[in-house]
């Protein structure tokens, strides 16, 4: 028995990844679900407009809501853009008559916290019991906010994991050494590669959003062409993770346990379930690294909210920055794989190449 | 030398893997290198074929699509069927139409594949895999044919067949090299590069090899190796001496081309910890 347990230890040296995995993701996955996977949300921005703003947001209690604006001049359409635009989860309207609050529905955990923090003011009695209207996701449907997100994961699930199995694949069975010496440009072999993927996601998240519509009631309010460039984009940020785990993966248990580490996180800080604004700031800018985050503001957006192109530039933008970033590094050192020796030959000037006759 | 390798120095990382190494391959000719494992056999391919830069030297190749490789490890689609292997080779390499069905017709019935067009890569035997991908490298009748160790672990029927394909192909006209730990494959080639840890310890046509033989050989009994310098051939051994001084009881022997070649690596290796 000796024998096998020292063995094992000795394999296991060799192998870092599974060491890093064994004893990195627990450190991870517990500050992580220390810091981020927080059922009590606190930080919930709130908007107060209306004649009585500042004396309903001195109302509302710290730390569950944060004040960002207080306007008394704005009423009700500028309360409910703040919302639309996602800055603000809860705005509270003043003036005549009783309150008016408004939430964004779409942001599950913050709504119910904001309606639990609110009915304990009630019972206090603080005065004036106040309206509340939900908006974009009336009866705080779980799935009408996590379909949108889901379509996400499932297409970080295709991109980075299957994409990188197929390409680990060639160099493990010895093929793409053998593409190398075909007549194709690296463009050829890596668009090549790629493309099926692309499309089988693309198929993919259709049916995804259709199923998600027919079974659970969600609703497609927004643009489907805004969803579609937003789509396109995080398609390609995945499917460039997916080469790069392949470039530096030897086979196809390597790509998995990598592929697993970037998806691991997707899910706990991309705001899937937890929403990004209640989480520490130690683990906050992890979750605006990760695509997923980036793809779930634009498909709730979309989905729910109706958000037209104009206010979701901004996650547009940062997934195409992602887009060129991730991609630009995989495609760079996947070119290298293919034609690893053709630089330095032209550079050495020595190794000829001459047309056959 | 049409194509080939000259005065080739190769390394990978900082190691230096080939040391000044010349291997021709020309047209209607198969060219052999032989050597043990890790004796820079697959890295001399890798340098023809380009996936391997060359420090130094002159390396001539044909353009990209008049190559054909075969890498040590399958070289084919395991998901794929034969058919389907073959259809991608064609379409890589631009055949279509009637030049494709009469290519891959005539290399199904030579590599005995006919009936097992349907099957996937991946379930054919290890010696119908490697003829598989022999095919897909011959289909579009290239004018280099580079198979790395393409009968290693095959059966001798399979291997005799492989061997019919890459002879037909350089009657053909192709310029073929091919790697090999078989000395008995080598003696079938017009050239023979014989490679020890990256250096080339003979190289000629068989015969020369064999002509020149360095030192002596001779043949002796007994149970215990007589000296360093001897191996077994069957139940005798054979000595080799650079100088020609056998050890008592050795009888001189002409030697056949395994010989030749076991000596020539000997001489290598005695030449290098001469220095």
């Amino acid at each position: 028995m000796w024998a096998m347990i020292s063995k094992e230890f000795r394999e296991l040296r060799r192998d870092r990844r599974t060491v890093a995995m064994m004893i990195v993701l627990p450190v991870v996955l517990l500050v992580v679900f220390g810091y981020a996977a927080n059922f009590k949300v606190s930080d919930i921005p709130a908007v107060v407009v209306g004649p009585g703003a500042s004396q309903a947001a001195s109302l509302l209690p710290e730390p569950t809501f944060r004040v960002i604006e207080v306007d008394p001049a704005a009423g009700e359409p500028a309360a409910r853009a703040r919302l639309r635009d996602g800055k603000a989860v809860v705005a509270v309207v003043t003036g005549s008559g009783a309150p008016l609050i408004l939430m964004d529905g779409s942001q599950l955990f913050s709504v119910q916290t904001a309606e639990a923090a609110l009915g304990k003011m009630a019972q206090k009695g603080a005065g004036v019991s106040p309206r509340v209207e939900i908006l974009y996701n009336k009866d705080l449907s779980t799935s009408w906010v996590m379909v949108p997100g889901l379509a996400g994961l499932i297409l970080v699930f295709i991109g980075t994991l299957i994409t990188s199995l197929g390409v680990v694949r060639e160099r493990q069975a010895g093929t793409l050494e053998q593409l190398a010496v075909m007549p194709f440009r690296a463009w050829d072999v890596i668009v090549g590669k790629i493309a099926p993927y692309l499309i089988v996601a693309a198929v993919d998240l259709v049916v995804i959003v259709v199923i998600g519509m027919a079974v659970f009631h969600v609703p497609f309010a927004g643009n489907a062409g805004t969803f579609a460039l937003g789509a396109a984009l995080f398609l390609l940020v995945t499917l460039g993770m997916g080469v790069l785990v392949s470039t530096v993966s030897q086979n196809q248990g390597q790509a998995i346990q990598l592929a697993f580490m970037l998806v691991l996180p997707q899910v706990l800080l991309s705001g899937l379930i937890f929403p990004v604004s209640s989480m520490a700031v130690g683990v906050r800018w992890i979750s605006y690294l990760l695509p997923l985050t980036y793809f779930i503001e634009i498909s709730r957006g979309v989905m729910l909210k109706a958000m037209p192109v104009s206010d979701l530039w901004e996650p547009i933008g940062l997934l195409a920055v992602l887009a060129v970033a991730v991609l630009g590094l995989a495609v760079f050192r996947f070119r290298r794989d293919l034609a690893p020796g053709r630089p330095k030959d032209r550079a050495a000037g020595r190794a000829q190449q001459p047309v056959a006759s | 030398m049409k194509w080939g390798l000259r005065g080739v120095d190769a390394a990978r990382g900082r190691d230096l893997v080939l040391a000044g190494v010349t291997m021709p391959v020309d047209p209607s000719r198969v060219t052999v290198v032989v050597g043990g494992d890790g004796a820079g056999k697959s890295t001399c391919l890798k340098v023809l074929v380009g996936l391997l830069a060359a420090r130094s030297g002159t390396v001539r190749r044909p353009p990209k699509e008049r190559i054909g490789y075969v890498p040590a490890t399958a070289g084919l689609y395991a998901d794929l069927t034969v058919q389907e292997n073959l259809d991608f080779s064609a379409t890589a390499y631009g055949l279509s139409g009637r030049d494709y069905s009469r290519q891959a017709g005539r290399l199904l019935e030579q590599t005995g594949l006919g009936r097992a067009r349907r099957r996937l890569g991946g379930q054919l035997s290890g010696g119908m895999q490697r003829k598989l991908a022999v095919g897909m490298a011959l289909l579009h009748a290239p004018d280099l044919l580079v198979l790395d160790e393409p009968t290693t672990g095959v059966d001798p029927v399979s291997r005799a067949e492989l061997w019919r394909l890459i002879s037909a192909a350089a009657a053909a006209g192709t310029a073929v090299a091919v790697s090999t730990t078989y000395v008995n494959e080598a003696a079938r080639a017009a050239v023979v590069v014989l490679l020890e840890a990256g250096k080339v310890a003979a190289s000629g046509s068989p015969a020369q090899i064999l002509n020149d033989v360095p030192g002596v050989i001779g043949v002796m009994d007994g149970a215990e190796r007589p000296t360093a310098l001897a191996w077994r051939r069957g139940v005798t051994w054979r000595v080799w001496d650079p100088a020609g001084a056998l050890p008592q009881g050795a009888r001189p022997v002409a030697p056949d081309f395994e010989d030749a070649v076991v000596a020539a690596t000997l001489a290598s290796e005695h030449r290098e910890q001469g220095r």
